[in-house]
């Protein structure tokens, strides 16, 4: 791709952009959200049309690009968000476009058969009649990605492929990406995770702000210098903190048990203390109950059995309100589903959950003025960009997105945090700004339960780390104590040899 | 600010001259003079104080029930029902407007907002019920209000064979309700004029619905519940008692269009009046993007054409199926110029 | 027609001005193939005999035809009509409104100095079905389905009972009502129902007066290969064969008449009835049942025809002696 240039109205989503791969190698794009990687991957996969510039595969200038033109010239696009139907089995979710007709009946038997060598070859283990809707996350992009390689893809462009994936299924995709790679298929990694681009990448193009930054083999860089050319500044990747003084208990979590559908157990007599200024770390695979115990914490719903205290006063008695009146702040795992309604503008994200509290309502008229300067306050405070109140927040980066949460629930001055995968889908500028503040709030003496699919986050933020396996609390543990290797153990359910002994 | 409220007009202006162009082929097409036949909506619609009026009062059931819908629809709520819960707030508010007569009560200031509440109560509990079914069985309130619009209409019909409700007459209805509980029409435009009280009232609930929506915690909250469950759960929002009562509201406000109908139209409750009114409740929130202004503009759009139409009709030999498809033709363009729009902003 | 778009600005003036006459339907009227369709027919055949404006209006809404009326008083018409028993209120209010102005009504009696209401003897129509039905029936009963019991069906009943007495007093009459209610007028479902018991008693012959609850004792009838008698419009070719014949009554006739006597400046108010004699009320031609019927039947329901005409059979009418009727 040479001299790619794209405005969106004013805006310049790509500037002059070059983007050299070369066949049979993993080539990383990188940069934070908003620095023009999907826009350039969109310009080359055909749905936009560039202002400026060409497009040249393999030498031969390409001209009207389209989708399906770049189908033929073996592009195959893998895209963040899955868009497979559910209530169609794999197969069928893959033909579909590309179906052939045997007698004026769809003909599924000579597409199996190709599928099924594709399968092989790759060792990709998916069932071809598995219901779409039942696939794991993980699965699912499996079969997108066999999609693409039905229509002959030459060239792979994954989206963004590991943001919604679990640590295992990531190592899982990089084994799959490394036999793509050995077969002579070309990848293009879209991604701004920095371990993961070390990781699987031959080479790396870095862009910001719509511009190419470097392109630089994988292996002459490290990771603080490829967040330096995302970021523009010196990042600071490790987290700098004082020792915590943690002071008296300020959540206590005692045999707090939850029956599941099927009479399973999501919870299963659970128990953890929080301290005043300190942050437990709360790990495990994802679908152990840390879910279930946010949402008991949280107020969605309630427990079976067990008690749930803050500063002493049962939590368990009290609506969602109520709890954040007496200092509950909650940051969720979803700022989608729950943190924010992407649909209102900044300034009512920035009082959700305190709308009937004054000064935001009096006798249960809203006042606006309030709640501008309060939405102005919060976005001058966490920096939220675009720093206007009025803008839809589905507009916003996620980045921002979150900034804004973390602003409005730090705000509340909490006694309590619960922070729930405070980083997922942020960029490194605003991890580390994130990850600042939570120390700074630990360091001003509130308590915060940390629960987070990164190990390496849980390591570097927590005082204590806890970990679940199948709604049981395994272990607790001082994050001194703790390594990769032994809280891995511990998610996968087992204990220590020498743990186990006493 | 001011730029979007300009663009925003702008948008239904295009979609109309766009529709009245392409309505305008269609009367060409069919060998007849769009002047003339548009001449004739003019007339019915806006052509002398009269017709205005008579706009303005098809209009006014439709406010009703336009609201309704677009204040159920905020809550994520499709509530297909106003029509039936137009037909219980209007059969309440004829019979109090009936068995008050004579006593204590008859006098405007108790008789005539006791009827407005027993519509509102009438309507709101019929409306309340397929969203008692929602919040706590999960039946989906689309399908219940749907078959509680049959229920009522049979209803209606019903109360009218009931000896001590109906009243001898070539047509089902009940006897006349009392003076005192009539919404005073407004004679200064016309003595025969039916426009009356209720189109103030309905107005009134145009700026009440706004209200409550943008600025009280409770429209807050509505709204968060329509956009995401989630969120409403994590602000703090019941979402079944919300939904309970925003369906009672919704059911609230087109029976009190059911009560205009009989204190301000019709004087008694009579079969059939119902037909269309709420239905049409529906396309009205559409076309007014379930915005309580939109509501209002959609509602006059509606009441206009319908008089225009009826002047065609009456002074023309244009075929009346002609003038329901001229009509589609420029409902159709309004309610899409609202996507166009949308999809033109993102 | 551009003289519409004109016509308010010179509503009273002009002395060369044409008649116009102003129709108004029912909700839903036009396509009836009853009364509606019978009262447009008409107009249409005024028009073109008679050189007058025609208007016509359809409203869509229920208790909306008194400004169909209004709109065509003000516009200052020659005569305004408005069909159904249902208008009869709202037609009576606008007519108190606009006494210079002359009204119509169809069907019902509206006792104002300006409004002619075209009345029909339908006692009379159903005495010849009735007649008709003695000389079709080879088991000796027939039946009768009424809509709503109201005295204007009874009026249909007794006609029927006693046409068919004349030429058989021996035959058994049943008689059946849908209902009390107007929606006895629309229930098909009813009508079959209550149609297959007639037939299960025997009856081959069967008469209805019961709008669109007819449409299922005609098809009840077809079923089960027994006779059906058709009302108001002419029915015969709904089930071509099972429907003896129909009571018409002639609304077109009615209307063109009317126009007719306005356009010669002789409106009269009050009622206008029209029976037999006037062809108000007719049989249909049998087109398609004249070999159910016995030979020179033709003319034996012609010699009834005349004798009531001259008065030599007297038909009770319901609604003028109810407690003379049987």
């Amino acid at each position: 791709m040479l001299g790619i240039t794209k405005h969106f109205g004013a805006l310049v989503a790509n500037r002059a952009v070059h983007l050299a791969v070369e066949r049979g190698t993993v080539h990383a794009l990188v940069g934070e959200n908003g620095a023009g990687k999907s826009t350039l991957m969109n310009v080359l996969y055909g749905l936009y049309e560039p202002d400026e510039g060409e497009v040249r595969i393999g030498g031969q200038r390409v001209t009207r690009l389209s989708p399906a033109r770049a189908v033929e010239l073996g592009l195959g696009m893998v895209h963040q968000h899955f868009m497979l139907i559910p209530t169609f089995t794999v197969l069928e979710n893959i033909v579909l476009g590309i179906e052939q007709s045997k007698g004026g009946l769809l003909d599924l038997d000579s597409p199996r058969a190709q599928l099924q060598e594709i399968i092989g070859t790759y060792d990709l283990k998916v069932n071809p009649d598995a219901l779409a809707g039942e696939l794991s996350v993980g699965m699912r992009q499996r079969v997108e990605i066999l999609k693409v390689l039905m229509r002959g893809a030459g060239v792979l462009l994954l989206d963004e492929p590991t943001a919604v994936l679990t640590p295992q299924e990531v190592e899982e995709l990089f084994k799959i990406v490394r036999l793509l790679k050995s077969q002579g298929k070309t990848i293009v990694f879209i991604s701004h995770k920095l371990r993961e681009v070390k990781a699987i990448s031959d080479r790396l193009t870095v862009m910001r702000g719509g511009e190419v930054v470097g392109s630089h083999a994988t292996a002459g860089v490290t990771e603080g210098d490829i967040a330096e050319m995302m970021v523009g500044r010196k990042v600071l990747l490790d987290v700098k903190k004082a020792e915590a003084k943690p002071g008296d208990v300020c959540l206590s979590i005692q045999d707090v048990t939850l029956v599941g559908g099927g009479s399973k157990l999501v919870l299963d007599h659970v128990d953890l203390e929080v301290r005043a200024g300190e942050i437990v770390g709360l790990a495990g695979v994802v679908g152990n109950g840390q879910t279930e115990l946010v949402e008991v914490l949280a107020g969605f719903r309630a427990p079976s059995d067990g008690r749930v205290r803050l500063d002493g006063r049962d939590l368990l008695e009290m609506d969602v309100l109520e709890r954040y009146r007496v200092g509950l702040a909650h940051i969720p795992e979803d700022r989608h589903k729950h943190g924010m309604v992407v649909d209102m503008d900044a300034r009512d994200n920035t009082i959700l959950g305190k709308q009937r509290d004054e000064p935001f309502s009096r006798s249960g008229v809203l006042d606006e003025t309030a709640i501008l300067l309060e939405a102005r306050a919060r976005i001058a405070q966490f920096d939220v960009r675009p720093p206007r109140p009025d803008v839809r927040a589905g507009d916003m980066s996620g980045g921002n997105q979150q900034k804004l949460v973390i602003a409005r629930e730090v705000s509340r001055e909490p006694r309590f945090l619960i922070a729930a995968m405070p980083t997922r889908g942020v960029d490194i500028g605003a991890i580390e700004f994130i990850h600042r503040h939570l120390i700074e709030l630990r360091d001003s003496g509130v308590a915060i339960l940390l629960v987070s699919a990164e190990l390496s986050e849980v390591l570097s933020l927590s005082d204590r780390i806890a970990v679940m396996y199948e709604g049981r609390m395994m272990d607790v543990m001082a994050a001194s104590e703790a390594t990769e290797q032994r809280l891995g153990l511990l998610m996968a359910g087992i204990h220590d040899k020498a743990e186990a002994a006493h | 600010m001011q730029r979007s409220l300009l663009r925003d007009l702008a948008y239904p202006a295009v979609a109309v001259f766009i529709a009245f162009l392409l309505g305008a082929l269609l009367v060409v097409a069919t060998g007849y003079s769009p002047a003339e036949i548009y001449g004739a909506l003019w007339h019915g619609a806006f052509g002398s104080a009269e017709n205005v009026a008579w706009s303005l009062q098809n209009a006014t059931p439709l406010v009703f029930t336009g609201l309704a819908v677009a204040l159920a629809f905020r809550a994520g709520l499709f509530n297909v029902g106003a029509e039936g819960q137009l037909i219980l707030g209007a059969f309440a508010a004829s019979q109090v407007g009936i068995r008050l007569k004579g006593t204590a009560f008859d006098t405007t200031l108790s008789i005539l907002p006791l009827a407005l509440l027993a519509a509102a109560l009438a309507g709101g509990l019929w409306g309340a019920i397929p969203g008692w079914l929602k919040a706590r069985l999960g039946v989906h309130e689309v399908i219940n209000t749907i078959m509680m619009n049959f229920i009522a209409a049979l209803l209606g019909s019903y109360f009218l064979t009931v000896p001590w409700i109906k009243e001898a007459g070539s047509v089902p209805q009940t006897p006349i309700v009392s003076a005192n509980a009539v919404l005073p029409a407004a004679r200064f435009i016309n003595p025969y004029t039916r426009l009356n009280a209720g189109f103030l009232l309905a107005l009134g609930c145009v700026f009440l619905v706004w209200f409550v929506l943008w600025r009280t915690w409770h429209g807050f909250e509505l709204r968060i519940v329509g956009l995401n469950a989630g969120a409403a759960t994590y602000a703090g929002a019941n979402v079944g008692r919300t939904t309970i009562a925003v369906m009672f509201a919704s059911g609230a406000l087109a029976g009190l269009g059911g009560a205009e109908q009989v204190l301000g139209v019709h004087y008694h409750f009579i079969k059939d009046f119902w037909v269309g009114l709420g239905f049409t409740g529906i396309a009205v929130a559409l076309v007014g993007e379930n915005h309580p202004v939109g509501v209002l503009l959609g509602a006059l759009l509606f009441g206009a054409l319908q008089n225009g139409a009826a002047e065609i009709d009456m002074m023309t030999t244009f075929p009346r199926e002609l003038i329901q498809v001229l009509q589609a033709i420029i409902i159709f363009l309004v309610a899409s110029m609202g996507y166009v729009r949308k999809r033109s902003a993102a | 027609m551009g003289l519409a778009l004109l016509a308010w600005g010179a509503a009273s003036a002009a002395p060369e001005k044409p008649v116009r006459v102003g129709l108004v339907l029912s909700v839903g009227g036009l396509g009836d193939k009853s009364f509606n369709d019978g009262a447009y027919e008409g107009l249409k055949r005024a028009t073109r005999e008679l050189d007058i404006l025609p208007y016509d209006g359809e409203p869509t809404m229920v208790a909306e035809d008194d400004r169909y009326f209004r709109r065509y008083a003000v516009e200052g018409f020659d005569l305004v009509i408005g069909v159904g028993f249902l208008m009869q209120s709202s037609l009576e209010a606008v007519a108190k409104e606009f006494p210079r102005i002359h009204f119509a009504i169809v069907d019902a009696f509206v006792d104002l100095p300006n409004v002619a209401s075209l009345l029909f003897k339908e006692h009379e129509g159903s005495f010849l079905v009735g007649a008709a039905a003695a000389m079709a029936t080879k088991t000796n009963v027939i039946g009768f389905v009424g809509g709503m019991e109201i005295p204007l069906i009874h009026k249909f009943r007794v006609g029927y009972g006693e046409g068919a007495r004349y030429l058989n007093p021996r035959i058994e009459v049943l008689e059946k009502f849908a209902g009390s209610g107007p929606e006895a007028f629309s229930d098909p479902f009813k009508g079959k129902q209550l149609t297959e018991t007639m037939i299960a008693q025997k009856a081959d012959v069967i008469f209805h007066a019961s709008g669109s609850t007819g449409n299922g004792v005609i098809e009840a009838c077809k079923q089960h290969g027994v006779l059906a008698i058709g009302v108001d419009a002419n029915q015969d070719y709904m089930a071509k064969g099972y429907v003896l014949t129909s009571m018409v009554k002639r609304v077109d006739v009615a209307i063109f008449e009317l126009v007719k006597e306005v356009k010669a400046g002789r409106f009269r108010a009050g009622p206008h009835v029209l029976g037999l004699a006037e062809n108000g009320v007719c049989t249909t031609d049998f087109a398609y049942t004249k070999q159910k019927m016995p030979a020179g039947f033709e003319a034996k329901l012609e010699a009834i025809r005349q004798k009531i005409i001259r008065g030599e059979i007297l038909v009770t009418d319901y609604t003028a002696r109810p407690a003379a009727a049987k």
